[in-house]
Order: structure tokens, then C-alpha cells, then sequence
């Protein structure tokens, strides 16, 4: 091969990686464009009708006028709902999983589990809610059953995020306390759980997030139409964020009249749910540059 | 009790308490069953998945779901043949070519459209690519195959790039610097080496993305377009199986006929979507010594 040739096939080389590149380029660059593009026309369209009064005002005019002060609530109670189901359970299943169990075929099963929940279809949950908790256990729809449902829902999540922040602390941190004569469940209330909370609360926030966007598990189970008083108890329907917005924009019969409402009630959706996972995303960051070990 | 004891009570309590996820899995198994296995004292087996005809609101009902099954099918090859190459290629951007500052931000940006709820871009399809496709290809409805499938794309994206992405971290150093040793280019690195060292991590995630967009309710819900039947081009419209639960189940009766074939479905949905994660766990760990993803 003369020099020439071989010049030549060199820079072929490089022209196909300079394709590549640009391919893969493209790509991240087709990504952040969707987002932003979305982000970008929800706001636009959305925040003119953002106001105090939108915030606060219940639904008027059969849902043509009025704010979504009820689905706001709705939002939270059912999140918080979930999250106090969720979190105390994955956060002591993750602790078996990491502090006590050794690899074996038992833990490869629960693992597979974990894993296997985590891809059960949303509205499979929802159907789940529906003949275990409303009709099985007749709580109804209802706060609790929406609740319940997401609560199952967001579990892999909480107990994938506890897993991964109780391995990340240090062998040597419960070997220093071991060696004191300190029990395991000491060690693991004092000197592992601490240590852990940071990346456990990450997860948390964003399996709230998680949750109040969902929409699906909450149809049969919790969500309503339109109430007309505010919940007072756990057995009674609600109003949801993402539920209004189905409604709103598919059902009914003032579909081009509502727009606005829609966009308005997107916007506050996605503002709530986006925020969260921001805030998650600024906490672990801050928490990876500050990490001491 | 002693303090020996005490920790034996927290062990096993603890124990009991991991195999929760396992228990809800068999509880939904049971509770899908209860409600949808009726509707094979109507309708057989075969007939309920093979029957082409989905009327279970007529007298007599036709409780054939296979249009639901071929529209799930269809959206999400379709879904993955966009949202395949954007997860991959992204993931190897981020795992192997972009400058910190910029990983940081990317990997920020896909957990934010992971975050994305389904609805927002169930209705963004609705109001916005739904006319436009209208207008553009001169349809009788906007609400099809092509906007679904766009949608659903956005929603597995973040699942195939982000394991995918783990997947190529996981192949070692030296395998990178053999490679170079050697006088290959970076892309050649990553097309020779990396990737397929890589291979079963990202085909697990691939397979995760399709059963994340199989599983999908609400985008198909709002923009599939809604008709029960076999399409016959990619701006038909088409009525996927979540869709199908979604919509039907606030106005079928109360342990009808066709609230049973609605869980009926829901059984189907979920046993392939079990399947899907089972060959994805099993890709995994099969091939874990080659530094494939850690699920």
C-alpha cells in the first residue's frame, strides 16, 4: 500500500467517526429539543391563566370556569397518602435486602419481583386497585384506595433508591460500629440509616413525583369527575391534577371552551411534577460534591 | 427478651416484609383473575384472543380482543423503531463522547422527560401533533398509529437510554485502551468494542423500553385514535389494549360481561409484560460476567 492509499483510508476513518458523531450529537440534541419544545409551548399557552383565583377557586360553571383548587388538594393527599405507605415499607425491605440477607436463591426471587413489579403496566395497577381494594375490600373509591394503589406503584422505586443509598455507605462505617459492641440493628438505626438518608429522601421525592402525575391507577380507584365539597375523610373521592386534565381535554361537552383550563391545569402539572424531580436532581448532585467518603 | 433475641424478632420481620413486592405480584395475579377468569364461562380461550370482532357493548356481545393485541403490537414496534436509536445512541453520547458539563445536563434532561406525566403528552398530542398530522397528510383524524407511536417513543427513551448508559459504563477500561493500543479510532472503539461488550445490557434495555410503551395507558388513551379494529396503514387509527381497560371500565357495569373481558384483557396485558421483564432479567443475568448492566 502506498502512503497515498494509506493517508486516504485514514481519513475515511475519520470522516465515519466524524459521522457518528454528529449522529449521536443528533440525537442528544432531538432529546433536549422535545423537552424543551414541550416545556417551552405548555408555559406559553398555560401561564395567562395562572392566577391566585385559578389556584384557589374550586370548578364553576360545569367545569367551564373556576379554578382547580380541588384537584390540587386531591394531588397531595393522594401523594401523600402513597408515599406513607411506600416509604416505610421499601425502606425496611431495602434494608433486608443490603443489611441481612446473603445472595442466595431467596434474595435472586425477591430481586426478580422487584423488577417484574416495577414493569407492571399503570393500568394493570389500576385494575388491581379496583378488585382488591375497592371491591374486595370494599373501602370504595376513595383517598385510600387511590392511595394504596400508587402507593404499590411507586414501591420498586422507593425500594430500588433505599438499596442503592444503604449500599453506598461505607463496609467500614458498620465495621467501626460492630467492633464497639454495638448490635447489627443498632448499628443499622444509628450509623447506617443516617448515613443513607440523603440518597433514601432523593428517592422518595421522586417516587412523589412519580405518583402525581399518575393517572390510570387513580380512574377506578379515587378519582372523580367533579366533587362538589372537599373531601372530609379517607373514603371519599377527590379530584386529581392528571385526571382533570383527561377529563377536561376528552370528555364533555365544552372541549374547545375549556382549552385554556387544560393548558392552565397542564401547566400546574407539570410545574408540581417537574419541580419535585428537580428538586430530587439538585439534591443528590450537591450531595455527590459534598460526599465525604 | 434478650438482646440476641431481639435481633432475630428484626431479622425475620424484616425478612417478611421484603417479600412484599413478590406478595403484591401474586395478590394483582389472583385479583386479575377473580374478576376477568368469568368471562371465559362466556367466550373461549381462543375466541377471546384470536376473535377479530370487539363489540362488548352490543346484544349479543363480541369479546374478541385481538384488534386491541395487534394495536399494542403495532404502537410499540413502531414506538421502538424511533425510540431504539435515540435511547442508544444518546446513552453511548453520554456514557462516552460528551464533556462532563454536558452529561451532567443530558442526564438531567432524560430524568426529566422519564418524569414527564403520561397525560401531559397524551394532551400535547392531542392539541398539538394530532391537527398538525391532519393537516399535513390530509386525514380524516390526526389521532392515529404515527402520533401514538411518536408519544410512546418519548416515554421509552428515558428507560433504554438510561440502562443502556449503564451498561456501556460497566464494559472495563482496558478493553477501551486495548482498542486504542491497537490504533483504532474512538468510533471504531464503540462500534467494535464497546457496543458489543455492551450488548446484553442494552438489549435489556431495549426490551425494558418496549414493555414500558406496551404498558402505557394514557398516551394511547388519548391519541391512538380509539378504533377497535386491524389496521390497515400507519394513520389508521387504533384501540390499544390500556386504552381499551381505560376508557371502557367507568361505563361497563358492575361485573358484566364486559367488565370481566375488561380484566380479562388486563390479565393478558399483564402476562406480557411479565414476560417482557422476565427475558430482560434473564439477559441480564445471564451475561452478567461480560460487565453487563447491574439492574
Amino acid at each position: 500500500m502506498t502512503r497515498q492509499t494509506q493517508s486516504g483510508a485514514m481519513k475515511w476513518r475519520y470522516v465515519k467517526q466524524q459521522v457518528f458523531f454528529g449522529l449521536v450529537r443528533l440525537a442528544a440534541l432531538i432529546l433536549t429539543a422535545a423537552l424543551g419544545g414541550l416545556l417551552f409551548y405548555i408555559f406559553i399557552n398555560g401561564f395567562r391563566v395562572i392566577s391566585w383565583d385559578f389556584l384557589t377557586l374550586p370548578p364553576t360553571d360545569s367545569m367551564t370556569k373556576g379554578g382547580i383548587m380541588p384537584a390540587i388538594l386531591g394531588t397531595l393527599y393522594l401523594t401523600v397518602g402513597a408515599i406513607a405507605v411506600a416509604l416505610p415499607l421499601g425502606v425496611m425491605a431495602a434494608i433486608y435486602l443490603t443489611e441481612y440477607a446473603k445472595q442466595g436463591k431467596v434474595v435472586r426471587a425477591i430481586r426478580i419481583g422487584v423488577n417484574c413489579l416495577a414493569g407492571v403496566p399503570s393500568v394493570v395497577f389500576g385494575l388491581f386497585g379496583l378488585g382488591f381494594f375497592v371491591v374486595f375490600l370494599q373501602f370504595g373509591s376513595c383517598i385510600l384506595s387511590g392511595a394504596l394503589t400508587l402507593g404499590i406503584l411507586i414501591l420498586p422505586t422507593i425500594i430500588g433508591a433505599a438499596e442503592e443509598a444503604l449500599k453506598s455507605v461505607p463496609q467500614t462505617f458498620r465495621e467501626a460500629s460492630l467492633a464497639l459492641g454495638v448490635s447489627k440493628w443498632q448499628t443499622i438505626l444509628k450509623i447506617v440509616l443516617p448515613n443513607a438518608l440523603p440518597g433514601i429522601l432523593t428517592g422518595s421525592i421522586l417516587g412523589i413525583g412519580r405518583a402525581a402525575g399518575e393517572t390510570a391507577p387513580i380512574m377506578f380507584t379515587a378519582a372523580a369527575f367533579f366533587t362538589a365539597r372537599l373531601p372530609g375523610s379517607i373514603f371519599d373521592e377527590v379530584m386529581a391534577l392528571p385526571y382533570h386534565v383527561y377529563v377536561l381535554a376528552t370528555a364533555g361537552t365544552y372541549i374547545e371552551q375549556t382549552r385554556p383550563l387544560q393548558y392552565g391545569t397542564v401547566l400546574v402539572l407539570v410545574a408540581l411534577v417537574l419541580g419535585i424531580d428537580l428538586i430530587a436532581i439538585i439534591i443528590r448532585s450537591y450531595m455527590r460534591r459534598k460526599k465525604r467518603w | 427478651m434478650t438482646r440476641y433475641q431481639k435481633e432475630i424478632v428484626i431479622k425475620n420481620l424484616f425478612f417478611i416484609l421484603s417479600l412484599i413486592s413478590i406478595l403484591i405480584l401474586g395478590l394483582i395475579v389472583v385479583f386479575l383473575f377473580r374478576e376477568g377468569l368469568p368471562i371465559f364461562r362466556e367466550v373461549s380461550v381462543r375466541e377471546f384472543i384470536f376473535g377479530r370482532e370487539w363489540y362488548p357493548t352490543y346484544s349479543p356481545p363480541a369479546y374478541g380482543i385481538w384488534p386491541l393485541i395487534v394495536g399494542s403490537l403495532i404502537v410499540t414496534l413502531f414506538s421502538s423503531l424511533l425510540a431504539v436509536p435515540l435511547g442508544v445512541l444518546s446513552a453511548v453520547y453520554i456514557s462516552e463522547i460528551a464533556p462532563p458539563a454536558i452529561k451532567e445536563i443530558l442526564k438531567s434532561i432524560i430524568e426529566l422527560l422519564a418524569g414527564l406525566p403520561s397525560v401531559v403528552l397524551g394532551f400535547f398530542g392531542m392539541v398539538i401533533i394530532a391537527p398538525w398530522l391532519q393537516d399535513t397528510f390530509d386525514l380524516p383524524t390526526g389521532l392515529n398509529i404515527v402520533n401514538a407511536s411518536v408519544l410512546l417513543a418519548v416515554m421509552a427513551v428515558p428507560t433504554i437510554s438510561s440502562i443502556s448508559e449503564d451498561a456501556l459504563y460497566a464494559v472495563p477500561q482496558d478493553f477501551k485502551e486495548a482498542s486504542y493500543a491497537l490504533g483504532a479510532t474512538k468510533f471504531e472503539t464503540i462500534a467494535r468494542i464497546i457496543i458489543p461488550a455492551a450488548l446484553s445490557g442494552i438489549s435489556t434495555a431495549v426490551i425494558l423500553g418496549m414493555a414500558r410503551a406496551i404498558g402505557e395507558t394514557m398516551v394511547v388513551l388519548m391519541v391512538a385514535g380509539g378504533a377497535a379494529a386491524i389496521p390497515e396503514s400507519i394513520f389508521d387509527s387504533v384501540r390499544p389494549m390500556p386504552a381499551s381497560i381505560a376508557a371502557e371500565m367507568g361505563e361497563a357495569p358492575f361485573r358484566s360481561g364486559h367488565y370481566h373481558a375488561l380484566f380479562a384483557t388486563g390479565i393478558i396485558l399483564f402476562f406480557m409484560t411479565l414476560a417482557f421483564n422476565l427475558i430482560a432479567d434473564f439477559i441480564a443475568q445471564k451475561f452478567k460476567e461480560v460487565g453487563s448492566a447491574t439492574l
